[in-house]
């Protein structure tokens, strides 16, 4: 059975559509990226499934998670599923962390808030645990420190952390790299494909050569629609869409035309 | 063009912490007409290279010498020949518009009050395939790409010889990558200009530079002709570099086997 | 236009414009016509209530309230022209220089606005009228002079925000001078941050004058000014209210005024928040 479903998905701002007639579904244990360049809606159909859209944004159609219809959904509700059967992982580690809070009790937080350990205590031990699970060294140590006195990749780490605490049904990740260093990167997509075997995860990126590492299918998206969608090695070997062959020639740094120069992708 | 002698600069420690050394020792020659990369990661030191390079902050120690003349100890209102030869492009293209300036003000900006400031901004403005009326509009509304475009206006202004690149890509989309580096290549061959090339992605500089140097905790690892650096590295810090970063070839390749 | 757009295009701006037009339009009226001459003493009127001659009544004079109310705006722009003209002229320069020149002078600019700033205003505007003698003028320029170190650390921390931006160091390479880089990049991006600061401390100066006034150290009369008509109505105030509420509610609508003014003018000079309008 799929852990997410999202059946016919469209987003609009006024009379603006930002994303149109959106479908997909992702398994247990399956890892589905979602490309697109900036402007495309895949941020916008990661918080319509996190139920975060912003207030003048409105969804209609269908997002269901674990069978529990997440369009129209009290916020109350909402908030009970989030970070316990669904959590979230962004680009920009030090904005969504409290800055003046340890960043040990920020994990035990989210475990003692959804209620998954008995007590604050136990909530703590875990919290380390976890900490150590996303290979922080001296995870003790760590979880008493602040989000500033962290590097990027550490404080992606902990974002990690918080994420898998209640061991998810689905992860999303927007970005979770984009802001970091090549080498940390690797690490950081390790420790992702490493603590998501029994979760869902959607990964959303615009570094094909990302998802080509990590998912094993991927949707395109392009101007609020998905265009293309299958298993990674055949869209990207065979794509049929003419922007995913345009996306796919334009991050070939190798493939050049007869000047040296690189394909692009031509907007009409 | 460009000769650099173990440059070293040391920022002072604030409120009882170390000093940082953000270079350590540095030495290298860019020679007219090269394309020349620097890549390192966060930390680097390439980002304080970048402000030495075009005299806007001092070396603790060592000397850079453009076209002859040591830059590195002359006082500002002496290196009006650098600001008009060399120029930057920068990495966020948001934040190094003044939101308050039209497009037109931006890209005079580097010019003299002499004439003619109306038919070089409609040179520039074709030459980075921008519109003519994006002249009277402000830098918010164009997007990511445009604003880059923008930006590599303003540094040919002065018709340069030198034009040094700060991560110019990488806050932009794939697709649009690959049109800036295109309009950087192009630009770079029409005005016979020499490039320093900054970048944390070593494919991006071995797409565009002819030569790179690696660069890590203020020390250059390795420097060479970019294909060899690419294909035998032979400092471990680079072949960890080039392991850690993904490639589509190396992915599809996966795929063909498996 | 979204939905989000139009939530944001609050009303602020407009209702601020029409309370400062108000205090205004009463001020330039005053010069041509008042319904009553405010200073004319007539012991047959003394303390009437609310009629067609003397629409808010008279007060213990027999002087005509709206007359008083009128030429009295006259006096509260003139504080707030005073004092913030003299806060912003000395306070952003200042500022700027803190921020852009070499640290020592910055620190020095900064410790000396502390001990200013520690001194109370009221009290430094109680000094000067005791030393020059007491005027409005004397007073706004005491106020004007305390409010100098709210401009320059509001001007010194925007500038030094500007001059971290690559912008800067953009004109930096560009070969542009420290003067032209404050003059084009800095002042342009932290005018908007002053007008904020400016109608607030117009609505202070306001507040301090009718305090001053209050406590006789402000407009001498028999020049009306809203501060003293306050404090004339003191005695009275069980028995006339009126006389203590006309006043009050044009202080408030001025400086209400002021400060909507300026929070709408700080998103309407923004060009990044007006290209989403």
């Amino acid at each position: 059975m799929s852990v997410l479903t999202v059946h016919g998905l469209n987003v609009s701002a006024g009379d603006a559509e930002l994303v149109r007639d959106v479908s997909f579904t992702i398994g247990k244990g399956e890892r589905v990226g979602l490309i697109g360049e900036s402007g495309s809606g895949k941020s916008v159909t990661a918080s319509a499934v996190m139920g975060l859209l912003s207030e003048e944004l409105t969804a209609s159609g269908s997002i269901t998670l674990n069978g529990k219809q997440i369009v129209g959904m009290p916020e109350r509700q909402l908030s009970r599923l989030r970070g316990r059967d669904m959590s979230m992982v962004f680009q920009e580690p030090m904005t969504a962390l409290n800055p003046a809070m340890q960043v040990g009790k920020q994990v035990a937080e989210v475990m003692s808030l959804h209620r998954t350990q008995p007590d604050r205590r136990s909530a703590r031990a875990a919290a380390v645990d976890l900490l150590g699970r996303v290979r922080l060294p001296d995870p003790q140590r760590a979880a008493k420190s602040y989000p500033h006195q962290l590097s990027g990749g550490q404080r992606q780490r902990v974002m990690l952390a918080i994420a898998l605490a209640n061991n998810p049904s689905l992860l999303i990740c927007d970005e979770p790299t984009t802001a970091l260093d090549v080498t940390v990167q690797a690490q950081i997509l390790d420790l992702i494909l490493a603590n998501t075997n029994d979760s869902a995860l959607l990964f959303i990126t615009h570094d094909l050569a990302v998802v080509a590492t990590v998912c094993e299918r991927v949707l395109v998206m392009y101007n609020g629609r998905i265009v293309e969608s299958g298993l990674v090695r055949d869209v990207f070997t065979a794509p049929e869409h003419r922007y995913t062959r345009q996306l796919l020639a334009s991050s070939d740094l190798e493939a050049t035309d007869e000047n040296g120069r690189l394909r692009t992708v031509s907007h009409d | 063009m460009i000769e650099v002698r173990d440059l070293r600069r040391t920022y002072r420690g604030r409120l009882g912490r170390k000093p940082v050394e953000a270079l350590r020792g540095v030495s290298f020659d860019v020679r007219t007409g090269q394309r020349f990369g620097i890549v390192g990661e966060s930390g680097s030191g390439k980002s304080t290279m970048v402000r030495l390079l075009a005299a806007l902050d001092r070396p603790t120690s060592g000397t850079i010498s453009f076209r002859g003349i040591r830059i590195d100890e002359l006082p500002e209102r002496r290196l009006k020949f650098l600001r008009d030869e060399l120029q930057i492009v920068f990495q966020d293209p948001m934040g190094s518009l003044d939101p308050r300036m039209r497009v037109r003000d931006i890209i005079c900006e580097p010019l003299k009050r002499s004439g003619n400031r109306e038919e070089r901004l409609h040179e520039l403005l074709d030459a980075v395939g921008l519109p003519q009326d994006a002249a009277s509009r402000y830098p918010h509304q164009f997007s990511g790409g445009q604003r880059q475009r923008i930006s590599i206006a303003r540094a040919l202004a002065p018709h340069p010889k030198v034009l040094i690149a700060d991560e110019p890509v990488s806050a932009l989309d794939v697709s649009v990558r690959a049109q800036i580096l295109n309009l950087l290549a192009e630009l770079v061959e029409r005005y016979d200009l020499t490039l320093v090339f900054v970048s944390h992605d070593l494919s991006v500089v071995r797409h565009v530079c002819d030569t790179v140097a690696v660069m890590r905790r203020g020390e250059i690892v390795e420097l060479g002709d970019v294909e060899q650096v690419y294909q035998e590295p032979s400092h471990l810090y680079t072949r960890e570099l080039i392991a850690a970063a993904p490639t589509l070839r190396a992915a599809l390749a996966r795929f063909q086997e498996g | 236009m979204t939905t989000a757009a139009m939530k944001r295009r609050t009303p602020t701006l407009t209702v601020g414009a029409i309370l400062v037009g108000l205090v205004v339009l009463l001020a330039v009226m005053s010069f041509l016509w008042t319904p009553h001459d405010p200073t004319r003493v007539d012991a047959a009127v003394r303390l009437l209530g609310p009629t067609g001659d003397y629409l808010f009544g008279t007060d213990k004079f027999g002087r005509d309230l709206v007359s008083q109310i009128m030429v009295g705006a006259r006096t509260t722009l003139y504080v707030g022209v005073v004092a913030v003209g003299v806060a912003a002229v000395i306070g952003t320069p200042l500022g700027i220089l803190a921020a852009m020149g070499p640290r020592w002078l910055g620190e020095f600019v900064m410790r000396v606005n502390d001990l200013v700033l520690a001194f109370p205003a009221l009290l430094l505007a109680i000094m000067f009228g005791a030393v020059f003698g007491a005027s409005t003028l004397t007073a706004m320029i005491a106020i004007g002079i305390a409010t100098v170190p709210s401009f320059a650390r509001i001007a010194r921390s925007g500038t030094l925000q500007v001059m971290s931006t690559e912008y800067v160091l953009a004109a930096r390479a560009a070969g542009r001078s420290r003067f032209a880089i404050a003059h084009r990049h800095v002042l342009p991006n932290v005018a908007g941050l002053l007008i904020v600061q400016s109608s607030v401390s117009f609505a202070i100066a306001v507040l301090a004058e009718a305090a001053l006034s209050f406590l006789g150290f402000g407009t001498r009369p028999p020049t009306p000014s809203w501060g003293r008509m306050l404090q004339e109505s003191q005695e009275l105030l069980a028995v006339q209210p009126r006389l203590a509420i006309v006043p009050g509610i044009a202080i408030a609508i001025a400086v209400l005024g002021f400060n909507l003014l300026g929070d709408g003018l700080r998103d309407r000079l923004d060009p990044r928040l007006a290209g989403r309008r």
